[in-house]
């Protein structure tokens, strides 16, 4: 047998189905598409100087907007905290129900799914597809694949261009986009996205899930014997035979009919009945078709079951499985639950008690003080008044602890120093003064505090500790 | 290889390595994995002809493009030049009393100034400004100017330089010594007087009269200097060069006089100008004084 060199893929011409498992994968679908595709249109009143766009990722500005949230740079923290939730998350779903985000939720399975209705739609049903394949190319299947592959880059464009709109004023976006006035950026991601989508969702499909994505090895390792997954019972199937044979034999032989339903409903192309693989996605599909079969020649359902591992042996010996919630609710998962959670509601109350105001302040240190000419002692200062709200405010700082301490800016001049400056400062800005502190002759090294208060209705304050420095045993 | 042969389950081939009884499958590569493979290995090609990629003795290969990460620096250099066209510009036709009306073009002068301090002005005033008091290195972040703190005095100083034998306008003035003209009672007593000046001492009667016969051409009757002719003021806080009686002592004897070099000579007139008004910034600048009483007045360029 000459040896050969590569494999050639072989395409899936999985069959239609309907089900429980089918109808929740439509909703998810749905759900997760139209989240997608609809988010960057909803408007959210902020006022006239900040974008009314409900969910933006404003790259320029370094803000990110999300309904009443408003994120700062100073803030990631709440990103890496959502993240965080999201990683300890899928550690709780895969410990409880397996591999659920690879079956629903993936966007590689959620346009998988999308262009294989495309298919279906177009070519009819998995045997009409699989004839039309073998089929030589011909005027008739150059128009159906023509057309079938322009849906295929409608929906890839749509899908690439939905995504620029999380980072610019959609419905301006959207004009200037069709108008050639939008960014080359704009253009570059666009064709990337379409690409990937267009390859990815209409050709590579499960060879995404098999050889390019390192979830599916990260995922199988977070499972246990009590995860719920996909199996197929073999001590109740086997041994298999046709439905004729086990007729005439039931003595011998398994529920299995050998009917091949679930590996032609089964997208990646995989046969469960050989055991728990990397190419099963979870998706249940199979459980659907066995389901019906078992409906059809009146054997119980559940021949291929969402079960554990520890479930299967203890029904193959003959006692009862454990109930689902008992699954679900065991140390392991709520374990993750917990400290989900705890993660999530200390970002909420970091969310629900931060100020809108904000103060820094870093001492010059080169010189670390200034003598001046009547003998008073100088030290500069660059203060950053942080205004994070979405108008313009006025804020005032003062200095506490330095009797007889002044300060003035670069832009108030030295004659009209004070121990309280006010600023404007603009909306949704940071405004970077650089004030200089006067003490009187006799002053000496000390603590000291800047406190900012906002002067409008909220009064919001913020207070930095620093130094002042002066020559040892006064001047 | 030794134990090749077909595993029973699948009907593949094995590759013939055996670990701990587990057997690794010869199973084939997908199709479009080798085929990017390959992609990768014409891309290699290809990049190795068009770019620099191969080291020689001194140097690597060209490359057809021609390209250089030094070219590249230097293409966004001109390009940042460029750019910054506009603004040089816009600063080279303001006249320097009107620049603080502008703020924005204030902010870039100053930062620009700030960079050109760090290259040229740091070695003797320090990179804080602050210079040196026993060099003699003026600190330019207090409020005491011996030739005036306003922009164009500043401007003026740093083209024309203190004490440049170059340049016929450069700053000048000179401290005679009075080494061998006082005797050592004669120098106490108006040591003591300079130290009263700013309370530092008691006044005394001999004192006074020898700085009212010496000293006060220059340094005015009251000791308060005078910017015409860069007599420091001596009743302040500050001293170019200490408040002991040993620094009073040895400069009354035989004064030491700083030099500072005229940028006009090597500085074109722009960077100057954010020269100067980065020292103006540095929290001792002072305003002009005709456009502080009369904020429309017109003021010309020239010094
Ligand atoms: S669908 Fe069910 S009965 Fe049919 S082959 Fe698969 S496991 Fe057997
Ligand atoms: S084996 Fe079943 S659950 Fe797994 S991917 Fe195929 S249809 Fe989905």
């Amino acid at each position: 047998m000459p040896e050969k060199l590569y494999e050639k893929r072989k395409a899936v011409h999985n069959k239609r189905i309907d089900g429980p498992f089918r109808r929740f994968k439509w909703f998810v679908m749905f759900v997760t598409l139209a989240i997608y595709y609809v988010t960057p249109w909803i408007r959210w009143d902020r006022g006239p100087f900040a974008p009314d766009q409900a969910v933006l990722v404003d790259l320029a500005h370094r803000r990110f907007y999300m309904f009443g949230i408003e994120i700062w740079p100073h803030e990631f923290y709440f990103v890496a905290g959502l993240l965080i939730m999201a990683g300890i998350g899928l550690f709780l779903v895969t410990s409880a129900v397996g591999r659920a985000w690879c079956g629903y939720a993936c966007p590689q399975t959620v346009w998988t799914d999308l262009f294989q209705h495309i298919d279906r739609f177009v070519d009819g049903d998995r045997n009409a597809r699989a004839r039309l394949d073998k089929a030589p190319w011909g005027p008739k299947k150059i128009a159906r694949r023509g057309f079938k592959w322009s849906i295929y880059l409608l929906i890839s464009l749509a899908t690439g261009g939905a995504w620029i709109l999380y980072f610019a004023d959609a419905p301006t976006l959207f004009q200037d986009f069709f108008t050639l006035q939008a960014p080359m950026v704009a253009y570059a991601t666009v064709g990337i996205l379409t690409l990937t989508t267009f390859t990815l969702g209409g050709f590579m499909r499960e060879q995404v899930c098999i050889y390019m994505c390192p979830w599916p090895r990260i995922q199988s390792a977070m499972l246990d014997e009590k995860s719920l997954i996909v199996t197929y019972k073999d001590w109740r199937g086997e041994p298999r035979g046709s439905l004729k044979k086990a007729k005439k034999d039931p003595e011998h032989f398994g529920d299995c009919i050998d009917c091949n339903q679930c590996v032609a409903v089964c997208p990646t192309g995989i046969d469960i009945r050989e055991g728990p693989q990397i190419g099963c996605i979870t998706c249940a599909l199979c459980i659907d078709a066995c389901d019906r079969v078992m409906k059809d020649i009146g054997r119980p359902r559940g021949l291929i079951d969402y079960a554990t591992l520890e479930d299967c042996r203890e029904e193959a010996l003959g006692h009862p499985a454990k109930p689902v919630w008992k699954t679900l609710l065991r140390p392991r998962t709520l374990v993750y639950f917990g400290v989900w959670g705890a993660i999530g509601a200390a970002l909420l109350f970091a969310l629900g008690t931060r100020t809108h105001t904000d103060l820094t302040v870093s001492p010059d240190r080169n010189p670390p003080y200034m003598l001046m000419s009547d003998g008073s002692i100088r030290n500069s200062y660059t203060l950053k008044l942080r205004n994070m709200e979405s108008r313009p405010r006025e804020m005032v700082v003062a200095i506490e602890g330095l009797p007889g301490g002044k300060m003035w800016t670069d832009t108030i001049g030295a004659d009209e120093a004070a121990p309280v400056q006010s600023f404007n400062v603009p909306a949704d800005q940071i405004r970077t003064v650089r004030a200089y502190v006067v003490a009187p002759k006799d002053a000496t090294s000390r603590e000291f505090t800047f406190r900012l208060t906002s002067q409008d209705e909220q009064r919001e304050t913020d207070t930095v500790e620093t130094r002042f420095d002066a020559p040892a045993g006064g001047s | 290889m030794a134990n090749k042969r077909i595993d029973e389950p699948t009907g593949t081939e094995t590759v013939g390595h055996e670990w701990d009884g587990i057997e690794e499958l010869n199973t084939p590569l997908p199709r479009w994995w080798l085929w990017t493979f390959y992609l990768t290995i014409i891309f290699a090609i290809v990049y190795v002809i068009l770019y620099p990629a191969w080291p020689m003795v001194d140097k690597a290969t060209e490359g057809v493009l021609g390209w250089s990460s030094r070219g590249q620096l230097a293409e966004k250099m001109s390009a940042a030049e460029q750019a910054q066209q506009g603004f040089r510009d816009q600063l080279a036709n303001i006249p320097i009393e009107r620049l603080p009306d502008d703020s924005a073009l204030m902010a870039r002068a100053v930062a620009g100034g700030q960079a050109a301090f760090k290259v040229h002005c740091t070695q003797c005033h320090g990179s804080g400004g602050a210079g040196d008091q026993k060099l003699g290195y003026p600190n330019l972040n207090d409020d005491a100017w011996l030739w005036g703190g306003d922009l164009k005095a500043i401007q003026y100083t740093i083209t024309h330089g203190v004490r440049w034998p170059d340049d016929d306008e450069t700053r000048f003035s000179q401290m005679p010594p009075f080494e061998g003209a006082l005797d050592d009672a004669q120098l106490g007593a108006v040591i003591d007087h300079v130290l009263s000046l700013s309370g530092k001492a008691k006044p005394n009667a001999a004192g006074t009269q020898i700085f009212g016969d010496n000293c006060a051409a220059c340094h005015g009757p009251q000791g308060k200097g005078g910017r015409d002719v860069g007599a420091p003021n001596l009743s302040d806080a500050i001293w170019l060069r200490g408040s002991e009686r040993d620094a009073l002592r040895r400069q009354i004897l035989g004064p030491r006089m700083g030099v500072m070099p005229a940028w006009g000579e090597r500085l074109d007139p722009v960077t100057i100008k954010m020269l100067a008004a980065y020292v103006h910034s540095l929290g001792g600048g002072e305003d002009f004084v005709e456009v502080a009483k009369d904020p429309e007045v017109k003021v010309d360029e020239q010094p």
